[in-house]
């Protein structure tokens, strides 16, 4: 059957699909040729960040990049060795070349990320490099006790080579061990895991949240004529067309401790004075504004999906025998899945990557992981920073995956 | 419709006789707006095992009257009753009656035996019980083989079968039907009114079936409810309908037609002399029309009307007529005449062998049987 097939030539003799690939190659070259800048736009201002972002999550050079010597040793000496007086030798050299080329800070910062405090280490030894005497090891343990100390060791075994996990085990609250092992690092130093993990579930409930108030919304539109429901769509989305900064400070003038709320609820004798609710600069604040922020986001798709749902079904599953609770939970919920996967996928990786809302509302309690990573750039910490982006994107991949595997990324409708 | 109907007795029994049927709208109104009524005082019995359709262009009602039936509307005033029982406060689902939607309302989430163990599931069924209904039901239609398919896999005529019997699975009395077979093609169409006609015999069930297509109306129901602007204009057997229309709307409605404007010359008993604005004299019957020197719309099918003398009652006036096309359709030829004036007269003849040709131009008498031409109203 397939040799059949191969074996079709056209009435000239040429195989049938030489001659039909020849006749399309004109249409896609013309249709590549149209789609070309928006490629070219999306590789470089979408792919290759991401692309840059995630190699420096995993590529620090500012340590192996001044320490030839100590790389050479760690490369003939397996893991566990002890440092011997020829590693002491090399590290000896490498820290007289960072005295002269002025590159001890580097080293040492690049080493702070993973030892916090030997970057003072790195430059006090530096600072006399030039001058250490053989026994190099003596002479070493001599200006910093701290030398022989086989984190130390492991610690530089790990960042003499450019290419590193260093980076996601700070992100996932690790750290090595003197014999090279990996383990957690203390209860009260661990933050990353459980910011992610507090990110998470705050954005869940915002997604929650913005759910339950955007289905009655989005239902309302859909069912309501044309004129009154585009004037319901307009109060939707006239939060779109104004400033985010506008919002959420509006929000502060509302929600502060002297703020119009805490002012009625006062006035109406529901809370004392000196019991005014705080609403804002905590989790709170976060909560609310980020679900009013989003809230479109998640009425938009349930909207695009419930207009499309006949209100017959509804009627036949009436005339059917079921009562208005069964129509509602066996006909037009499932029928709505639709647009809640996609409404709530896109309000969740919204949330969880969301930042000036936080950071303006959140106060201490209120800070998400973006706000985190924003701290490490501002610090430059860069690699920190990428890594722990780069855990966000594998989490937002991973929800896009199972709604892909639940209801099928084909049935996502965006409005 | 103008007679006064009785009120209910002291313990809701109604002592009229046109009350006893199985499905009774009683001085029934209904108004959206307040302001105009959509259904005008209807009265309406149906039998218990009647195939009755309601049959009439859109906005005329008729669905409204469906959906009050079936609990989707609420009637402004007067009484729905169902096997005896006042349901105008019954919620749809209490009511236990089957329906068919126009584009079949299959639930697209569902399997078609899902579709079909949904209205058994809520009445809280068995699953063997469920399951044998099931067989049964998709056996009926036919789809026996279907019952794993999601809708959206079935063509349109299939959806229409399970749709089909989706509403009859859980063996309401009652069935009502929503243009059901207005998304088929003419074939499919013709093909699905026969079952449908089967199955309600074969199962003893009450339809009520709402179309606008009077090819349907005709030839499925027992009785048919002719709505035009929220009344209903005749309730009668399809043959009485079309043989026998008791206004000129229904005359126009059902079937073609041909109108010609006059003046009653002479009226006794059962025959009428018509005389056209043109002068012509012609034989109707009078059927709403009650003197001398009224103006009437005088209606005659075009297979009624004859050409040849030998084949005219004695006595039966013929008129001058032009003929100005004659189009050849397979079975007929339709002929259509210039007649008093009025260039749209048209004729039916039969293709048969040997039959008088007629070319345009030509001019011939024509006529018909007085039982033909039934003078009505001026509408």
């Amino acid at each position: 059957m397939s040799d059949a097939t191969s074996q079709l030539t056209t009435a000239d003799g040429r195989p049938l699909k030489a001659a039909l690939a020849t006749a399309q190659a004109r249409a896609r070259r013309k249709a590549f040729f149209l789609v070309a800048p928006l490629l070219l736009f999306v590789l470089i201002t979408f792919i290759l960040p991401i692309g840059q972002m995630l190699t420096r999550s995993l590529y620090h050079d500012g340590f192996s990049a001044v320490t030839p010597n100590l790389g050479q040793w760690f490369a003939a000496n397996p893991e566990g060795t002890e440092p011997d007086e020829a590693a002491f030798a090399a590290l000896a050299a490498d820290l007289a070349k960072m005295k002269a080329d002025k590159t001890a800070g580097e080293a040492g910062t690049r080493m702070n990320y993973t030892v916090p405090g030997t970057r003072s280490l790195f430059t006090s030894t530096a600072r006399g490099a030039d001058k250490l005497q053989p026994p190099f090891k003596e002479a070493l343990l001599a200006e910093d006790k701290k030398w022989g100390d086989p984190i130390i060791w492991a610690s530089m075994r790990a960042a003499s080579s450019p290419w590193t996990t260093d980076f996601y085990l700070i992100a996932t609250d690790r750290q090595r061990t003197a014999d090279g092992g990996i383990e957690k690092v203390p209860e009260n130093e661990r933050i990353y895991l459980w910011l992610f993990g507090k990110t998470f579930v705050l954005s869940g409930l915002i997604t929650f949240i913005c759910l339950l108030l955007a289905f009655p919304i989005a239902h309302l539109l859909a069912t309501l004529p044309m004129a009154k429901a585009n004037l319901l769509m307009i109060l939707v989305l006239l939060p779109f067309w104004t400033s985010l900064l506008v919002r959420t400070t509006s929000w502060i003038v509302l929600l502060q401790g002297q703020g119009v709320v805490n002012n009625i609820l006062v006035s109406l004798g529901i809370v004392g004075d000196d019991g005014r609710l705080a609403m804002i600069y905590n989790q709170t604040g976060t909560i609310i504004v980020m679900t009013h922020i989003l809230l479109p986001f998640m009425v938009l798709p349930l909207y695009s999906v419930m207009r499309t749902i006949k209100p017959t079904y509804a009627r036949a599953a009436r005339s059917l025998g079921a009562t208005s609770w069964t129509t509602f939970r066996r006909i037009y919920l499932p029928l709505t899945l639709p647009g809640i996967g996609a409404g709530a996928l896109l309000v969740f990786i919204l949330a969880v990557g969301y930042y000036i809302t936080p950071a303006l509302v959140g106060g201490a309690d209120g800070q998400l992981i973006s706000n985190l990573i924003q701290f490490h750039m501002s610090k430059s910490n860069w690699s920190l920073a990428a890594a722990l982006s780069g855990m966000l994107l594998a989490g937002v991949l991973v929800l896009y995956w199972l709604y892909d595997r639940l209801i099928g990324i084909d049935k996502l409708k965006l409005g | 419709m103008q007679e006064h109907l009785p009120q209910h007795g002291e313990n809701g029994v109604t002592t009229a006789a046109r009350n006893d049927g199985f499905v009774v709208f009683d001085r029934v109104q209904k108004s959206y707006d307040g302001v105009s009524l959509v259904v005008k005082d209807l009265n309406l019995s149906i039998g218990k095992g009647e195939f009755l359709t309601m049959l009439g262009p859109s906005g005329s009602g008729k669905t409204t009257c469906l959906m009050m039936l079936a609990g989707f509307e609420t009637a402004t005033n007067g009484e729905i009753r169902l096997d005896g029982r006042n349901i105008n406060l019954v919620p749809p689902h209490k009511r236990g009656i089957g329906m068919v939607f126009q584009n079949y309302a299959l639930f697209p989430h569902m399997t078609v035996g899902e579709n079909l163990a949904f209205p058994l599931e809520v009445r809280g069924m068995g699953k063997d019980e469920r399951e044998a209904k099931i067989k049964r039901a998709l056996d009926m239609v036919q789809m026996g083989a279907f019952a794993n398919r999601r809708p959206a896999q079935l063509s349109g005529g299939q959806q229409q079968r399970i749709a089909l019997a989706r509403a009859l699975v859980f063996d309401p009395a009652l069935v009502l039907m929503d243009e059901p077979l207005g998304a088929l093609d003419k074939q499919l169409r013709e093909h699905m009114q026969f079952e449908i006609k089967h199955l309600h015999e074969s199962l003893g069930i009450t339809v009520v079936y709402v179309t606008h297509d009077q090819g349907e109306a005709l030839t499925m129901s027992d009785r048919v409810a002719v709505f035009n602007d929220g009344k209903i204009q005749q309730l009668a057997p399809p043959a009485d309908l079309y043989e026998r229309p008791d206004n000129s709307f229904v005359a126009q409605f059902i079937g073609e037609n041909n109108k010609l404007p006059g003046t009653i010359e002479e009226l006794s008993g059962d025959k009428a002399l018509v005389r056209l604005a043109t002068g012509e004299l012609i034989d109707a019957t009078p059927v709403n029309v009650t003197s001398k020197g009224q103006q009437t719309l005088v209606s005659i099918r075009p297979e009624r009307v004859e050409f040849k003398p030998e084949m005219m009652p004695p006595g039966a006036h013929m008129i001058d007529a032009t003929v100005l096309e004659v189009i050849y359709m397979g079975d007929i030829l339709r002929v259509r005449l210039r007649v008093a004036g009025a260039d749209d007269f048209v004729m039916k003849m039969r293709n048969t062998l040997g039959q008088t040709k007629l070319t345009p131009g030509q001019n011939i008498k024509i006529g018909w049987h007085p039982a033909d031409a039934r003078a009505l109203d001026l509408n």
